[in-house]
């Protein structure tokens, strides 16, 4: 999460959202989150696990470029 | 019951006491059909109540339609972490065990305005040209 909201102060066009999984049981299902972290990009993308920072902006910006 | 132990106070107090500029917490909630709204809204008035800096605005869910539709917030409990400006930072859920060193971040970030991201990524995210919706999905532990 640290990263992600980084990244939403840096970008006025990023937005981050936190989502406590055992509150919010539907969308874990919905997103299929199984492990933790999951970051779901624009609904169309998922990047899996804590990554470090270049890998985690790398996969962002693919994720945003094609969605 | 507080849900920061003085050990917590002293430490976040501590963290807090560097925070630059002003920073809203603004906490969505509702009496009924929430299991942790009444707990987030504790939280948040004792995080709020450790730094001069942080102002708390709390909104119900259900009856505060413009501050709802201003936030774009979709479920509850819900916080938004506002500096100068919304950046864009939402907690759903209570923002407790490993998601808290998560939150204090965030209210650093949004205070200074700024991170501590490298050149090359801001150089990244540059690149960007259209809304990211990014969804981390997180546990307490």
């Amino acid at each position: 999460m640290r990263l992600a909201q980084q990244l939403a102060v840096e970008s006025d066009l990023i937005t981050a959202d936190l989502v406590e999984v055992t509150e919010f049981p539907h969308l874990a299902q919905r997103y299929s989150v199984r492990a933790v972290p999951r970051t779901v990009v624009n609904e169309t993308a998922s990047i899996e696990g804590a990554l470090p920072e270049s890998e985690f902006v790398r996969a962002v910006v693919a994720a945003a470029h094609k969605s | 019951m507080a849900l920061l132990s003085d050990r917590d106070e002293r430490d976040v107090r501590a963290q807090l006491a560097s925070l630059d500029g002003a920073v809203t917490l603004v906490c969505f909630t509702q009496e009924l059909a929430c299991q942790y709204c009444r707990e987030t809204e504790q939280l948040l008035k004792e995080v709020a109540a450790l730094s001069d800096k942080i102002r708390l605005e709390i909104y119900n869910f259900q009856l505060d339609k413009t501050q709802v539709a201003q936030f774009r917030v979709d479920k509850i409990p819900a916080t938004v972490v506002v500096g100068a400006k919304d950046y864009g930072i939402r907690f759903y859920g209570i923002p407790l065990g490993y998601e808290f060193g998560a939150f204090l971040a965030a209210i650093k970030d949004v205070s200074r305005g700024g991170t501590d991201l490298s050149p090359e990524s801001r150089a990244a995210l540059a690149e960007i040209v259209q809304p990211v919706h990014l969804q981390v999905f997180s546990t307490p532990t």
